[in-house]
């Protein structure tokens, strides 16, 4: 029992030890905000990050979105509200799943890569070989990174949204034969800027600093073996997954809740 | 062989101690790394560290270099004492230092070129046109012009080791240390880096220091010589007065004797009981 509970108490302390390493590492290169000198770093990994997840977001928003106007009007139509198909698809999309859905897929898609290439190039002694040439990986690495993750995730999960609209209004009102007008006025009606776009917005901007830090973190914190890097880059896909599902809770709660 | 622009100088000047460790102690979990160690490395000579593996050598550098903390003891570098330096006064000194890394550590998404170019682009203001001619007299130097536009997965390894050498001098730094160079290198690439490094000692305001097991190459360019056992010098001279040492340690080390002070077997139990499964 007392071996189980300094077990315990290990490793409590070295998560706690972590977490003020990882606030440390955070905290020091979002104070390096981006320079002038940095902006092409900057826009590289905004085209890392981003742009090479947008096949990932568009495919994945396309199906999730058809599936979704497929389950609405199976129910809907029972009681003859079709044309509510496309404001309740656009609620579910803008509200949760395109901030939650798209977090998980860039923890998937661009997490892993992240905590595997600063993992290798920790393995590889590239970041003490910076750290020598009096260039700090903080912000020539670090910082970029996060502020990439920072600005992407809101416009991916917009993409996300769109664009599972879009396939939403395909299935419903090209193969269904919703009525369009019922199907795009009832969306326009209901649909409010700041409480739907504006607070889906700001899930994903929470979502993508969280899941960038993660994701930075682990490959720097990363074992300099093939193990380490392995299992730093497992690390970043469990730790964003939960930790996005879990803060989506309290952001809802916090956002949507008058219980 | 030709060094390019480097030009040996005729005598060194030996202004002062360059780097000054005193009393360093320093722990890796409940390990002893050094205890007690203090040496001093003087201006513009070659100084070489060396000892058998696992006595902490690239340890050693990596706390001259600031990325280590002591646990007690002094480092002191161009005259800063490095572990109480802040970050931005550690990223200012490192600017005046070079090191060459065993595994080369070149920047894999980088060209040979960019690698070499890297620290001048962030460091600098110079034109492009003048960044071109230095890093291209950098790789003159190492033989490798020819490769500049090469990625490092496409070099052998005795070719990385002399792109990573240019880099490191690409700041002209007053100060440059090599962890291991000779290591994994043919007897080509070998003689080639033995002859670099002691030309641009000879050729360049540099000091350098040098971490080694290959106990020829090192004593053949080196002015003067540290033996690291056990946390401490245990011997330290020129490489003429240490091949007369008659310590049983440095007989062992210099001779490449496998057993001795420093034991062939990892500490065990009796190897018959060990056989047995008898627990002692």
């Amino acid at each position: 029992m007392i071996r189980l509970l300094r077990i315990l108490g290990q490793q409590a302390l070295y998560r706690f030890a972590q977490i003020g390493s990882a606030t440390i590492m955070w905290s020091s290169a979002l104070s390096n905000m981006p320079r002038r000198s940095d902006f092409p770093l900057f826009v590289s990994q905004m085209y890392v990050i981003g742009v090479k997840s947008l096949v990932l977001i568009v495919l994945s928003a396309f199906s999730i979105g058809a599936v979704l106007a497929l389950q609405f009007y199976t129910q809907l139509a029972r009681f003859g509200a079709e044309t509510t198909v496309g404001v309740g698809v656009a609620m579910v999309l803008l509200r949760e799943l395109g901030p939650v859905v798209t977090a998980l897929l860039f923890a998937g898609r661009a997490g892993s890569a992240i905590t595997a290439e600063i993992g290798l190039m920790n393995a590889t002694d590239q970041l003490s070989s910076m750290e020598m040439m009096g260039v700090d990986p903080l912000r020539r690495i670090v910082a970029p990174r996060l502020w990439a993750g920072f600005f992407c995730m809101p416009m991916l999960a917009l993409i996300f949204s769109a664009v599972g609209i879009w396939s939403s209004a395909l299935v419903g009102v090209d193969w269904l034969g919703i009525e369009s007008v019922g199907f795009w006025a009832g969306m326009l009606d209901n649909v409010e800027i700041w409480e739907d776009i504006g607070k889906g917005t700001v899930k994903s901007v929470v979502f993508g600093v969280i899941v960038t830090w993660i994701a930075v973190f682990q490959g720097y914190d990363s074992e300099p073996t093939s193990e380490g890097i392995s299992s730093a880059t497992t690390r970043t896909v469990i730790f964003s997954s939960v930790a996005v599902l879990t803060l989506d809770f309290f952001l809802t709660l916090v956002m949507y809740g008058d219980f | 062989m030709n060094f390019g622009h480097f030009v040996p100088r005729e005598t060194h000047s030996i202004e002062s101690i360059l780097i000054e460790i005193e009393d360093l102690v320093y722990c890796r979990g409940d390990s002893v790394i050094f205890n007690g160690l203090s040496m001093n490395v003087p201006e513009n000579q070659i100084t070489s560290i060396m000892g058998p593996s696992g006595t902490g050598k690239t340890t050693l550098l990596r706390l001259i270099g600031g990325q280590l903390h002591p646990e007690s003891g002094q480092i002191r570098v161009m005259g800063e004492n490095v572990s109480t330096l802040s970050r931005a006064g550690l990223f200012e000194l490192r600017k005046k230092i070079g090191l060459l890394f065993q595994s080369s550590a070149l920047f894999t998404d980088l060209t040979v070129f960019e690698n070499v170019a890297f620290s001048l682009r962030v460091h600098t203001k110079l034109p492009e046109i003048l960044i071109q001619n230095l890093v291209l007299m950098k790789l003159n130097s190492v033989g490798l012009r020819g490769a500049r536009d090469l990625m490092p997965r496409q070099l052998s390894g005795g070719m990385s080791r002399r792109v990573a050498l240019a880099r490191a001098l690409a700041m002209d730094p007053a100060l440059i240390m090599y962890d291991e160079p000779f290591t994994g290198q043919d007897p080509i690439a070998m003689g080639v880096v033995v002859s670099l490094i002691k030309a641009l000692n000879d050729a360049l305001p540099i000091t350098s220091l040098l971490v080694s097991h290959d106990i020829k190459e090192s004593l053949s360019i080196s002015d003067y010589v540290y033996i690291i056992s056990d946390g401490r010098v245990v011997a330290s001279g020129s490489p003429e007065v240490l091949s007369g040492n008659r310590s049983a340690k440095v007989s062992q080390f210099l001779q490449g004797l496998p057993d001795g002070p420093v034991p062939f077997h990892y500490p065990s139990d009796d190897f018959v009981n060990d056989i047995l499964g008898v627990t002692s």
